[in-house]
């Protein structure tokens, strides 16, 4: 798999966790390497997502492996090398907040200030930090306010404000922005892109989101069941799921079995049998003729109309079978199991219509082998 | 000094009051302290260890007066170490009865604040010791404080159920009026000996007494919990 060309974290992780009352036995084996910017974690809830960033914290510990954040070692199962959390200097944003409710925000953070690896003792400078760092979140006129008074977007600030006060050499994010919506979402997304220009600290930030993933990865790890799918730069993976499995976790809605009829490297297309027809594909180096797969297609790439129009490849007549309003539109279940997005006054004027033309431009057919 | 069958000694009860408050202070400190290596260590024996603790609510207190008598009597290494550190023995002083109080709250004590230490939300203590904090300090200045309304209640409670102690007491502090005779023991001689008043007021201080640290306790036990805000 791909990795980032500048790494700053290497963690090969096995940890064999036995069955318990209400799991299974579940079976972590990474090799994750991060570099600057926002590496995302991405994969469903129990994928070992959350184990994968408590491993690297030091609160469990794997079987075999190693963790390696800028050439220190964390964890050595074969030198039996075990960095207690206390001195690995990972900010630790866990799930909720975790703000402690006894006390108030200035509390909180002069605690982070007073325990901090590392911290000069004096306690003007650590005074400094605090009021810099309440400054730079914009919550020093919330200081005097505990975490129960303080709202969800305010909370989060608070809690990155209180990790980054020991200068951490790795954030760690566990579903920040869960439980809130979509605006205080986007304030969040702000406000991580601000301290990622300030501070420049690595971050690995695990959520379920694809949103999220989509917004803020630089680069992206898939994982599934405790194994990593896919991994590399947000765009690369977005774009060319290397798996079924993985275009389903991307958000290919449309996943249809396709044979390859014909590749022309020289017009750098290729045709496809889909359903009952034939659509024109980009070229697929390293395929065969007859080969046999899926092409994946995101329901916002395929094109919605109500006549045939004119000098357009890849034309599907199909029949509509049912509707319904999503937040980008109007989402058109068709025969065959296709699925495409339109807006909300273009479906008003076809709604009577009993097909529909469905056009899916050649560059939006993902073929997988 | 027996005394006219219509006045009533009050001893008895400071006595108790004494011997429940310092018994208490005992329990809390090392109670805690148990309560946090079963709630938070993982160790060999940990099994062992809490029936160990345990074991004291189920044995009769003949059995358990007989062990201490044993532990702490004068031939013992224990005993023999108390003497000579004080100049006089434990078994049969006051002392006495405060390890007897210890023992008998001691059980309930940390089976309950083991259940409050394992309530807090472990996010807490291990974004303490994330951000840097050690084990004592995450300790002290998170878990004990968001446990702080659940220990206190039970503290109330410790300190109800050594006011009661009666058959331990007996067998390692005796009952000796003036000196070791605790509110307990002193119903059980006033009745003994027929002094129906002196029977009638210290069982209705006892019962009153408890009735009102029960309802202590719940009232602390009550108010809002801090941890619970944290969602």
């Amino acid at each position: 798999m791909t990795a980032p060309t500048d790494v700053i974290v290497d963690a090969r992780l096995l940890k064999r966790l036995p069955p318990a009352r209400d799991s299974e036995a579940f079976d972590l084996n990474v090799h994750l390497r991060a570099g600057p910017g926002i590496t995302v974690l991405f994969g469903s809830s129990g994928a070992g997502k959350t184990l994968t960033l408590n491993c690297l914290a030091g609160f469990s510990r794997p079987d075999e492996g190693r963790i390696l954040v800028r050439d220190e070692i964390y964890f050595d199962a074969a030198a039996r090398v075990h960095l207690p959390p206390q001195q690995r200097r990972i900010g630790y944003m866990f799930q909720d907040h975790a703000l402690f409710p006894h006390m108030t925000v200035r509390e909180n953070l002069r605690f982070a200030a007073s325990v901090a690896a590392g911290a000069n003792s004096r306690g003007l400078q650590r005074n400094r930090r605090v009021n810099e760092l309440l400054d730079l979140f914009e919550l020093t006129d919330l200081a005097q306010r505990t975490p129960a008074q303080l709202s969800g977007g305010q909370k989060q600030r608070a809690a990155l404000a209180r990790v980054l006060i020991g200068e951490p050499r790795l954030l760690l994010l566990d579903e920040p922005t869960r439980g809130l919506d979509s605006r205080l979402r986007n304030a969040f997304y702000d406000v991580l892109h601000k301290t990622r220009q300030r501070l420049n600290i690595p971050a690995l930030l695990v959520t379920h989101d694809l949103d999220e993933c989509s917004e803020l990865a630089d680069f992206v790890y898939l994982i599934e069941r405790g194994r990593f799918v896919q991994a590399g730069p947000r765009d690369a993976v977005f774009a060319k799921p290397a798996s079924i499995e993985v275009a389903r976790m991307l958000g290919f809605e449309n996943i249809l079995t396709a044979e390859i009829v014909a590749l022309d490297p020289g017009r750098n297309t290729s045709r496809l049998a889909v359903l009952d027809t034939v659509l024109e594909g980009p070229y697929l180096p390293g395929h065969l003729i007859g080969d046999r797969g899926s092409v994946c297609i995101r329901e916002h790439e395929m094109k919605v109309a109500a006549s045939k129009g004119s000098g357009q490849v890849n034309r599907l007549s199909l029949r509509v079978l049912k509707t319904t309003p999503v937040p980008a539109g109007i989402r058109i279940s068709f025969e065959q199991g296709v699925s495409a997005i339109a807006g909300e006054s273009e479906w008003l004027e076809w709604r009577t219509n009993e097909r529909l033309w469905v056009t899916i431009h050649p560059q939006a057919i993902h073929f997988i082998g | 000094m027996p005394a006219s069958p219509n006045s009533v000694d009050w001893f008895p009860l400071w006595l108790s009051l004494r011997v429940a408050a310092l018994a208490t202070i005992i329990v809390v400190t090392l109670g805690t302290l148990c309560a946090y290596l079963l709630s938070h260590k993982q160790f060999r024996g940990k099994d062992f260890f809490d029936s160990l603790v345990t074991l004291p609510l189920v044995l009769p207190p003949t059995v358990l007066g007989y062990y201490l008598l044993v532990v702490i009597g004068r031939a013992s290494p224990l005993g023999r170490f108390y003497e000579w550190m004080t100049g006089s023995p434990l078994v049969f002083t006051w002392q006495a009865a405060v390890v007897a109080a210890v023992i008998h709250s001691a059980p309930i004590y940390i089976k309950a604040a083991r259940a409050v230490l394992e309530s807090v939300d472990y996010r807490f203590e291990w974004a303490a010791q994330s951000l840097g904090a050690s084990e004592l300090r995450t300790f002290w200045r998170v878990t004990l404080p968001l446990a702080r309304r659940g220990l206190s209640s039970l503290a109330t409670l410790a300190f109800a159920r050594s006011l009661g102690d009666f058959g331990v007491t007996i067998m390692v502090a005796g009952n000796i009026p003036g000196r070791t005779q605790t509110l307990s023991v002193a119903i059980y001689d006033a009745v003994e000996s027929g002094n129906g008043h002196a029977a009638r007021v210290l069982v209705s201080v006892v019962s009153v007494g408890a009735l009102l640290l029960l309802w202590a306790a719940a009232y602390f036990s009550r108010s809002p919990r801090l941890s619970t805000s944290a969602g």
